[in-house]
């Protein structure tokens, strides 16, 4: 957000959702009545739970998500043994000059103790804006609140990656993905490396290796095993291969053979100690001799292909970082689209990583 | 040819695949270039959006090594570009820029594009597409084009070529038949993409989802509910130095001939059965045949031209257009364009569409005003409705994007009076992406092989069919005065000659 940016603030100690949403229109109201000029942002609701002690942490992070602000930001901070509920609503906007029309983006932080979170929706629903989209983003776990805000949401944002075990976030995207939309980041952490791999074989003269595929490489961060598993996931949903469990080789290796038709694929899974969670690299072969890599490089990706007579060629992919910011900003942006391939990749990443029994 | 399976990996995805290609642009140092071009590739490529393999040939009349363009071209970059450099990408970008000078009709030049291209087919182990952009003086569109066929590098064997060509194409319908000729000798249709950066702009292309995504409009979108329609294109800026190109071209030949007329295209189009560029470009050439060009006596009665004189914008006094540096004293050409179009078919007929476009008028906007007819009995009018208006829908192109459509309400109060209220839509509070560069949409489409936003020959020649009239009546006029208006102004008070009984221009 542009550091110029004015604010109107209101707040209140024990305070109720009716007197939360009452601020919201007097605030609003009084920023139009002395600027017409100046119109609340309708785009989508963000419902964030979080721990308390963390708040500032999330907060942080959304601050930084470029220009796919939510246009009403809800934070709820959870307080064990906490009550009563303390608001705070912000008003941020920039003065527009000339004739230009400024924006008003709205967020309400409610701290609330672990008892409210049952009933939820009864404090987000009155408080929300009204005919735009709702999506839901719960970063510390608090199944009791998504159960709570499921009939109201839309969109469930959630981050596979973030949770320690990857076939329980990836069961967990699952059964959410049956009451709402999902937008996974750690599916968004694949989106360009999808992009590549879908471009390396759009030439017509290519399209037929995509059919020939005997290996796939994935190489990721130590914590981003699911991004990886995703990414195998899609290829093989997509390109019809029937995935069987991975079984660990060593520690952080990875390895299945996939079946597609009559020839096998095998797909390897590989940790790195890249600092940033997601792909640090993706190879795909074919048994002839044929393979491409990509792997992260300053200002892209450093793309590696071997022919099948073996000649390689070494190149750079361009492209600049979106950074953790810039991926939870998709993620909000992602909210008003519908990938249609999340959900049969998700499948085939839990036939790849199944549910621990 | 054997159909090849379509790519499974590009569903869902956001970004399609381009594959991997040369972009040469002719006239690399050139101003739309320095703006525009450079600037649009480095977004492209800060995406994540360029081809796996892409290279860079600037080719220009200025003697320049590699090295010297591609300072230029960061310079551009730097100073352009709607997103920060990252230092990383634009080094990258920068490194696969090549530079040729030359004539655009020497031989020489082309065989040395030819050895560049070959050199990096080479070193990519395959044949990539070529994309050759003609962002040049328009005099060497033709040049150009022939000398490529002459080097024969409008050969697509086992590659993708095209080439983009800039606005002007052709100066009237017959240099426009001509160049259509010149470069259809050299090049399929299907691999000419004719440029109107209008077309790229979000909110042109959302012309059609309003209209064709919504159930609410079309019913009412034919001559039984429009009383008339407006499309504005005001500049609060002058010709800004650009007395050369702006003599010759005129504000007819400058906005209404393309942009405009495009508008009004897609504005009263039949909906098209697939949003493909043939079938689009179908219908947009059916209407735009349906404009009855006018003939040369009914010229003066549905366009008006002027010239701003001096005046004030923006509090700052300014001067008039014959006293503006490099135009003649005596000059005739029109700064300010308005006319009246009729279309002859059976959604339209009746309807007049006025056109209006110029120079430092009052503000800058860009707008299309559907003034839809009076209900046909009003129920409340003896309880003091005198406020009530007809329904206006506008759909605003810049600055503020967006669509506004006006409704008749009731003013809170014991009595039954009512009064105009808007119902607004603006892209900055609907949406939380910012709008691409129209030249990023472009380039990329280009690339793609997606004619859908480029001008087709047929429909380029209707357009030039519709203008070509007016401005021959305007060459031959040379004795009548040309009605002048005050810089700052809305327009010559002669534009509402144009006007039937009971329709006014908006207030710009």
């Amino acid at each position: 957000m542009e550091a110029a940016l004015s604010e109107d603030v209101w707040s209140a100690r024990d305070t109720t959702p009716d007197e939360i949403d009452d601020a919201l229109r007097e605030l609003l109201h009084e920023r139009h009545a002395a600027n017409n000029a100046l119109v609340p942002a309708r785009v989508l609701n963000l419902v964030v739970v979080v721990d308390r002690s963390w708040k500032g942490e999330i907060a942080n992070r959304l601050e930084r998500v470029g220009r796919y602000h939510a246009s009403r930001t809800v934070l709820c901070a959870v307080e064990p043994g906490r009550t009563t509920m303390d608001a705070r609503v912000v008003m941020r906007y920039d003065e527009p000059t000339g004739d230009a029309l400024g924006v008003i983006l709205e967020q309400v932080e409610i701290d609330l103790g672990e008892g409210h979170l049952q009933n939820l929706h009864s404090v987000v629903d009155p408080i929300r804006a009204a005919e735009i989209p709702t999506m839901i983003w719960c970063p510390h776990g608090h199944a009791e609140a998504v159960e709570s805000l499921l009939p109201l949401t839309d969109v469930i944002l959630l981050d596979s990656d973030e949770e320690p075990e990857p076939a329980a976030a990836l069961a967990r995207a699952n059964e959410l993905l049956t009451s709402a939309y999902v937008v996974d980041l750690a599916w968004l952490r694949t989106t360009p490396w999808r992009e590549r791999l879908a471009a390396t074989f759009d030439p017509p003269g290519r399209r037929e290796l995509l059919w020939q595929i005997g290996r796939l490489d994935a190489r990721h961060q130590a914590s981003s095993t699911a991004s990886a598993v995703l990414l195998a996931g899609w290829l093989a949903s997509r390109l019809h291969w029937r995935a069987t469990p991975l079984s660990a080789r060593d520690v952080g290796e990875l390895r299945a053979v996939a079946h597609a038709g009559d020839r096998d694929v095998e797909v390897c899974l590989d940790s790195s100690d890249q600092l940033v969670p997601g792909l640090t690299g993706v190879t795909v072969a074919v048994p002839e001799g044929w393979s491409l890599s990509l792997d992260r490089a300053p200002g892209g990706l450093c793309a590696r292909r071997v022919s099948a007579g073996g000649t390689e060629s070494v190149w750079k992919v361009l492209g600049a970082s979106r950074g953790e910011g810039g991926i939870l900003g998709e993620g909000v942006r992602q909210a008003l689209l519908r990938d249609p391939t999340y959900g049969p990749a998700l499948a085939h990443a839990r036939a790849f990583y199944p549910a621990l029994a | 040819m054997t159909a090849v399976a379509e790519n499974p990996l590009v569903e869902g995805l956001e970004r399609l695949p381009v594959h991997p290609t040369v972009l040469v642009i002719f006239g690399a140092t050139g101003d739309l270039a320095h703006r525009k071009l450079l600037p649009a590739l480095y977004n492209l490529a800060h995406q994540g959006a360029l081809p796996e393999r892409f290279e860079l040939i600037g080719v220009s009349r200025s003697t320049y090594e590699h090295e010297e363009f591609q300072a230029i071209a960061r310079e551009s970059i730097e100073r352009f570009s709607r997103t920060k450099p990252d230092p990383a990408v634009l080094d990258g970008l920068l490194a696969e820029m090549r530079y040729i000078p030359g004539v655009f009709d020497d031989d020489n030049v082309y065989a040395e594009l030819g050895r560049t291209l070959d050199e990096l087919d080479q070193s990519a182990g395959y044949p990539l597409s070529r994309v050759f952009y003609l962002s040049t003086a328009p005099q060497f569109f033709p040049v150009i084009v022939g000398e490529l066929g002459k080097a024969g590098l409008n050969r697509a064997e086992a590659r993708e070529t095209r080439v983009v060509i800039e606005k002007p194409f052709g100066y009237d319908l017959a240099s426009a038949r001509k160049l259509n000729a010149d470069v259809l000798e050299v090049f399929d249709e299907s691999e000419v993409f004719r440029i109107d950066h209008y077309l790229g702009k979000e909110t042109v292309q959302n012309m059609m989802a309003f209209r064709f995504a919504n159930a609410l409009f079309e019913p009412v979108w034919n001559r039984n509910f429009v009383d008339y329609v407006q499309i504005s294109a005001a500049e609060d800026i002058g010709i800004e130095g650009r007395a050369g190109y702006y003599e010759g071209a005129g504000a007819l030949r400058d906005l209404v001939q393309n942009h405009m007329l495009q508008l009004v295209a897609l504005l009263t189009m039949e909906p098209p059965t697939a949003f493909d560029a043939n079938r689009l470009r179908d219908e947009k050439l059916k209407v735009l045949e349906a404009i009855v060009p006018p003939e040369p006596e009914q010229v003066p009665t549905m366009a008006v031209r002027a010239q701003y004189g001096s005046g004030v914008q923006g509090g700052v006094t300014v001067r008039g257009y014959r006293a503006e540096d490099g135009v003649a004293p005596d000059s005739r050409t029109a700064s300010y364009a308005a006319l009246r179009l009729q279309i002859s078919n059976w959604r339209w007929a009746g309807v007049p569409f006025y056109l209006r476009t110029g120079k430092h008028l009052a503000r800058k906007v860009t707008e299309i005003a559907v003034q839809l007819k009076p209900v046909p009995h009003l129920a409340f009018q003896s309880q003091g409705s005198i406020g009530v208006q007809p329904n206006l829908v506008v759909l605003t192109v810049q600055p503020d994007e967006g669509v506004s459509i006006s409704l008749g309400a009731k003013i809170p109060g014991p009595r039954m009076r009512i009064r105009p209220v808007n119902m607004e839509f603006h892209y900055g509070t609907s949406f939380l992406s910012q709008s691409p560069e129209a030249y990023e949409r472009l380039i990329l489409d280009a690339m793609r092989g997606d004619a859908t936003l480029f001008t087709r020959n047929d429909e380029i020649e209707a357009l030039w069919g519709i203008v070509d009239p007016i401005l021959t009546a305007w060459k031959q006029d040379t004795d009548s005065e040309i009605a002048q208006y005050p810089a700052g102004s809305q327009g010559p008070l002669e534009a509402n000659t144009l006007l039937h009984p009971g329709h006014s221009w908006r207030r710009l």
